[in-house]
């Protein structure tokens, strides 16, 4: 018997019209564990790196994680791969909700499309039975509303629907997958989805999932339950509402937006309003807020309260989390019940909530430049707001400029060029980032901002607090109960980390802790993406109930692999190398890895330069971020050493430099 | 016939306000009840089930009871604070009409029994793990009257008594009781 995975994946031939259940070879768990582990891997063996994303060669793979449909608290995660036609380079992005523990009680572990359906289906999954069904008549309808639709049709309430609107159909680069409360929106995942003429996934199971030692495993549970009740009554002092807690920013909950609307920069990650904040705007959001959430909602098997259902009179019912609350509010600079307004239409489209605001916001800046002219946006209403509802409707039916900024602020700016390019200035990698702009370099971000293979932040950074606290006192009672911590160091590094003065950014930490830092910030996500388990529990907030030394004992227990903190170490380092290497093979060099230039207004070329060699050094890579072969023999991936030697992109000898290629270089 | 007696009533009060929809009561319930205890877990075997409409704001967790055999007729809607809800949603019954409370394999019926454990848990499951108190659990002392209880064998005997008289039954019984000894 195999336990908490299933031992089998989905696989689905879109053009032949094909379903096959695949047994999974469980060497694979041990090495990779699971959900984007041993979704890399996948694309690793079976999609060539000249693949184009809307190749029906490439694979769109919907993956749980391996303890996702365990007793383990927030395991519900939605781990979604495929090459993103955004940034070409491997895409994945992860959504919460129910999905993916009803897809482990159906019997499998993950549904790997290929091919191209030549029309609109989508696939429902119900235990042993699963077929492919027309969806011509779900043809342009909402993502929210096809849920439904599917639901209806198949006579089945509890059925978890994953679906996309008309951005995905269109193949819009913001394209999302949307799930109930949550969405995988980053990279255009949806816009694959569509080109594969796939509207849907529905999944309904009934099937138990195993634990290898019950007993064991439920007592961890139960730990980890009783530590976010007693967390939740413990907010860490010192550090803003939002960070003080567990779970994603608890922006559906709080309404106090004081950090937000006066750090975050508004319009084109332009404008930075230090002074918005006061007691009437507060009242006036307070009022629309409270008058559109019906309730405080979860994922599955989760106490945390991140989404919430969001009616607003007039407009049909849909669900939301986080910052997609202020994303469209503050690029049309506009207020909060305009957010909650076109964050309704952009959600049943099938939007990310992060870049479309930004694209739009892009879009109007052009306009005023001069360089999108009168007749780019003929038929456009002339107040503020009727220009973001308008702009929203033509990208995602690619009609006149829409079809060129359907394609993100990078590709359009190539597209519409007259010095366009300088205002797609907050990209990373071709894809849009937080409107972030910042004074001092941290070089602990910096490192995160060039290096992370998910380009979001929010999917790399937590653990570590982002700034010093004032004073010794503070630090100390901080540290007292950091048990998180792989190592001691890293309580110095904080008692140490001063605002001013010779220990304060950039210099400190150090270039040697900044890597420790990151690499263990790192670890952690890596290690949820590939268990399933919800950042806002683990990798992300400060003081998580899951951490390194918890973390072996839940896994072997739940599965009967055998694990300790050194095991689980060295499985994040292949996959993160992995990743790496798949990333490496499509064109990613040191070129790429650089965060937008206006991010920091102070910056140091020659730190920045040290930080990143450090980095790579300290990954085993070369100085162009390759993983070098003997680092991935100690990572058993010699087949991936092979490979890259084959291709020319290692080479044996250490001293010869590798093929000089980057995405920037290549792609033009 | 009967006496008063002290007895203990374990009752789980349900806030549906604070249902945050998680569902953590469903797999708690499915795994404390596997054999052996917690080795697999399963919602659709769960003796709480949420009956949940998310659009709709509905949240209902509701426990299994009683088995009714036969579907009731025609079920009633009721509309509270504008939310409309279908009778089923508030019925504990494992009957013919509905999927919930029956063993996704045998269909045989679930009821919950307060999770009944050796030694005894200090609150069912699904109240433990139930962090945000939408599943409060209760004790209530009732006085309630005993009933003497016929055995079922007297309950048996005694129809066949007043259908075929007391002689016929006596005279069976010993004729049964010799064949069998023979």
């Amino acid at each position: 018997m195999r336990y908490a995975e299933t031992g089998f994946n989905l696989e689905i031939d879109l053009t032949r019209g094909s379903i096959e259940r695949v047994a999974t070879d469980p060497r694979l768990t041990e090495l990779h564990l699971g959900g984007l582990g041993t979704s890399a891997k996948i694309l690793w063996d079976r999609v060539p790196p000249e693949t184009e994303p809307f190749s029906p060669d490439n694979l769109l793979i919907f993956s749980t994680g391996l303890l996702c449909g365990t007793p383990a608290t927030g395991a519900n995660r939605t781990i979604v791969t495929t090459y993103s036609p955004q940034t070409l380079l491997m895409g994945y992005s992860m959504m919460g909700g129910f999905w993916a523990p009803e897809l482990k009680h159906a019997g499998y572990d993950k549904v790997i499309f290929r091919g191209k359906s030549p029309n609109l289906v989508y696939l429902w999954i119900n235990n042993d039975k699963v077929e492919i069904r027309d969806a011509s008549h779900l043809k342009g309808k909402g993502a929210v509303e096809t849920a439904e639709l599917v639901r209806q049709e198949l006579k089945e309430p509890n059925a978890q629907v994953a679906a996309i609107g008309l951005a995905g159909e269109n193949r819009v680069y913001m394209a999302s997958i949307e799930q109930g409360r949550s969405s995988a929106s980053r990279l255009g995942l949806g816009a694959v989805m569509g080109d594969k003429g796939l509207k849907a996934i529905a999944v309904r199971g009934t099937k138990d999932v195993n634990i290898a030692r019950p007993a064991e495993f439920i007592k961890l549970c139960n730990e980890v339950l009783q530590y976010i009740k007693i967390r939740g009554e413990k907010p860490v002092p010192g550090v803003m509402p939002i960070l003080a807690g567990l779970g994603s920013p608890q922006e559906m909950k709080l309404v106090d937006e004081e950090w937000h609307t006066q750090n975050f920069m508004w319009g084109n990650a332009r404008e930075r309003k230090r002074d918005y904040w006061n007691k009437e705007i507060e009242e006036k959001w307070k009022a629309t807020q409270e008058s559109v959430r019906t309730r405080l909602i979860s994922c599955y098997n989760c106490p945390m309260k991140c989404g919430a259902t969001i009616s607003v009179p007039g407009i049909s019912t849909y669900m939301m989390k986080c910052f997609s609350k202020l994303t469209y509010t503050m690029a049309a600079f506009s207020d909060l019940d305009f957010g909650f307004r076109i964050a309704q239409r952009a959600t049943e489209y099938g939007m990310d909530g992060f870049s479309t605001p930004q694209v739009m916001a892009f879009a109007v800046e052009l306009k005023e430049a001069g360089i999108l002219t009168d007749e780019d946006f003929a038929g456009c209403p002339s107040d503020n707001e009727g220009k973001f509802y308008w702009l929203l409707d033509r990208i995602v039916r690619r009609e006149g400029i829409g079809d060129v900024l359907a394609n993100g602020t990078y590709w359009a700016a190539q597209q519409i060029g007259k010095g366009a390019e300088a205002y797609a200035h907050n990209n990373i990698k071709k894809h849009e980032q937080l409107p972030l702009k910042l004074g001092m370099l941290n070089p602990v971000y910096y490192l995160m901002y060039c290096t992370g293979e998910k380009i979001n932040i929010t999917q790399i950074e937590g653990q570590f607090p982002q700034a010093p606290f004032p004073t010794m006192e503070e630090r100390e009672d901080f540290v007292k109960d950091w048990i998180q911590v792989p190592d001691e160091k890293f309580k110095q590094y904080f008692l140490d980390w001063e605002f001013r003065g010779e220990r304060s950014n950039p210099y400190y930490p150090t270039v040697d802790m900044s890597v420790d830092i990151v690499d263990w910030q790192e670890m952690m996500h890596y290690i949820d993406d590939a268990l399933g388990m919800c950042a806002g529990l683990s990798s992300f907030p400060l003081k998580p109930p899951y951490h390194i030394h918890n973390y072996p004992v839940l896994i072997s227990s739940a599965t009967g692999i055998d694990m300790d903190e050194a095991g689980l170490t060295q499985v994040y380092r292949r996959n993160r190398t992995l990743l790496r290497a798949v990333n490496v093979r499509r064109g990613l060099r040191r070129a790429d890895e650089k965060p937008p230039e206006d991010h920091w207004k102070k910056r140091f070329p020659e730190l920045e330069e040290k930080l990143l060699d450090a980095y790579y050094k300290f990954k085993g890579w070369n100085n162009q971020g390759i993983p070098t072969k003997e680092s991935l023999h100690e990572l058993d991936l010699d087949y991936v050493a092979e490979d890259l030697l084959l291709r020319g992109i290692l080479t044996d000898n250490e001293d010869t430099p590798s093929k000089e290629t980057s995405l920037e270089t290549e792609k033009k | 016939m009967g006496e008063k007696k002290k007895k203990i009533i374990k009752s789980i009060k349900i806030d549906v306000d604070k249902c945050n929809g998680c569902r953590a009561c469903e797999m708690i319930c499915s795994a404390f009840h596997a054999t052996p205890k917690y080795s697999s877990n399963n919602p659709a075997r769960s003796r709480i089930r949420l009956i949940r409409d998310p659009l709709r704001d509905v949240y209902l967790p509701v426990y299994a009871g009683e088995l009714a055999k036969a579907e009731c007729m025609g079920r009633d809607k009721y509309v509270i604070d504008g939310k409309e809800y279908d009778e089923c949603g508030f019925c504990r019954a494992s009957c013919p009409s509905r999927e919930v409370f029956k063993e996704p394999d045998s269909k045989l019926p679930l009821k919950c029994d307060m999770c009944q454990d050796d030694p005894p848990q200090e609150k069912p499951l699904c109240v433990q793990w139930c962090i945000n108190d939408a599943l409060i659990y209760e004790e209530r002392e009732e006085e309630v009257e005993e009933e003497v209880k016929l055995e079922d064998v007297e309950i048996g005997l005694e129809s066949m008594i007043d259908k075929y008289g007391m002689q016929k039954v006596m005279d069976t019984v010993s004729r049964m009781s010799a064949s069998k000894k023979g």
